[in-house]
């Protein structure tokens, strides 16, 4: 089967995150008040070819914890969906 | 038979030259390019991991350069004692490796940083900073956009208590924890570093303070000579 997957890197809780700041920074000076604690991450969208739901997400679990997130720093989210469609995961 | 330093390029390095001239205008050593595919070091005495871009900094910078095939070479020989030294970008890809501790982050103030900044010698058990006295002010380049040193606490910790913490910058100028500009493993033969100390070594260029680094590394590289295995 085919399978959607959403891996979505983001900074560790009390990893400072300049971007985030920055953002945050920025909202006021457009009218947006209130936000708060904005961070910046990275989301991560492909199609994969496995038996079941659960071994399609071993499998991107794996994916992020080798190569897609530094867990010094970074943590990551694995979403899967059996529709299989490239914007499905979004 | 001269000493002779393995120079990694990755694609999308672009400091390895600059690396080659100083360690044969500091040290007269030879030097040679070690490319990113190759799986041996054939008998060089130390290693240099370049700055660049490498693999484009795609993902993050060295996220992908540590699976090249050369980079098992390079474990191997760290674990050796071989010296191994990443300069920027190849500061990255030894914390992406496993082979430091840590990861550098976007600097603090989001901007990419092309200055020279005092640096303070802190330890002098690593392989780079072997012949230099800790106190030592040093005025180097840098050249990077991602150099925020950051570990967690408990790292800190031991890094500061070892004596693993090799540079200090004098005026932080990235928000790396603790002022660290480059750190070494345990052994005192793997250290990385943000700072160029290859661009500070010939005097057209109106700064040789990175000579005594360049000089420390290739007289670890000579003295190390025969007491590493040579399998690599």
């Amino acid at each position: 089967m085919r399978f959607s997957v959403l891996v979505e890197v983001r900074l560790r809780p009390g990893i400072a995150d300049p971007q985030g700041a920055t953002i945050e920074r920025a909202l006021p000076a457009l009218g947006f008040s209130g936000v708060d604690q904005v961070r910046v991450g990275k989301a991560v969208r492909f199609l994969i070819d496995a038996a079941d739901e659960a071994s399609a997400r071993a499998e991107a679990q794996d994916m992020a914890e080798r190569l897609l997130a530094n867990p010094v720093i970074e943590e990551a989210e694995v979403t899967v969906r059996a529709d299989g469609k490239p914007d499905a995961a979004s | 038979m001269t000493t002779r330093i393995g120079v990694v390029v990755f694609p999308g390095s672009n400091c390895e030259h600059d690396v080659v001239r100083a360690v044969q205008l500091v040290g007269g050593a030879d030097a040679e390019l070690v490319f990113h595919d190759r799986r041996q070091l054939s008998g060089v005495d130390a290693v240099v991991l370049p700055g660049g871009f490498a693999h484009g900094d795609y993902l993050r910078p060295g996220a992908l350069a540590r699976f090249s095939p050369v980079m098992e070479a390079v474990a191997k020989f760290a674990a050796e004692g071989g010296p191994v030294v990443g300069i920027c970008n190849g500061f990255q890809v030894l914390t992406e490796a496993g082979l430091l501790p840590g990861a550098l982050q976007k600097n603090a103030g989001l901007r990419f940083l092309c200055t020279v900044v005092p640096v303070t010698v802190v330890s002098d058990r690593s392989v780079l900073t072997a012949h230099l006295t800790p106190g030592e002010r040093l005025s180097l380049p840098i050249n990077h956009f991602e150099g925020n040193y950051t570990c967690d606490d408990g790292t800190l910790d031991m890094l500061r208590s070892a004596g693993r913490i090799v540079l200090r910058y004098a005026d932080n100028p990235n928000g790396s924890v603790d002022d660290i500009a480059g750190v070494c493993n345990d052994a005192g033969n793997v250290v990385g570093l943000m700072p160029h100390p290859e661009r500070a070594c010939d005097e057209l260029l109106g700064n040789t303070d990175g000579a005594g680094l360049i000089g420390s590394l290739v007289a670890s590289a000579t003295s190390g000579r025969g007491a590493l295995s040579r399998s690599s």
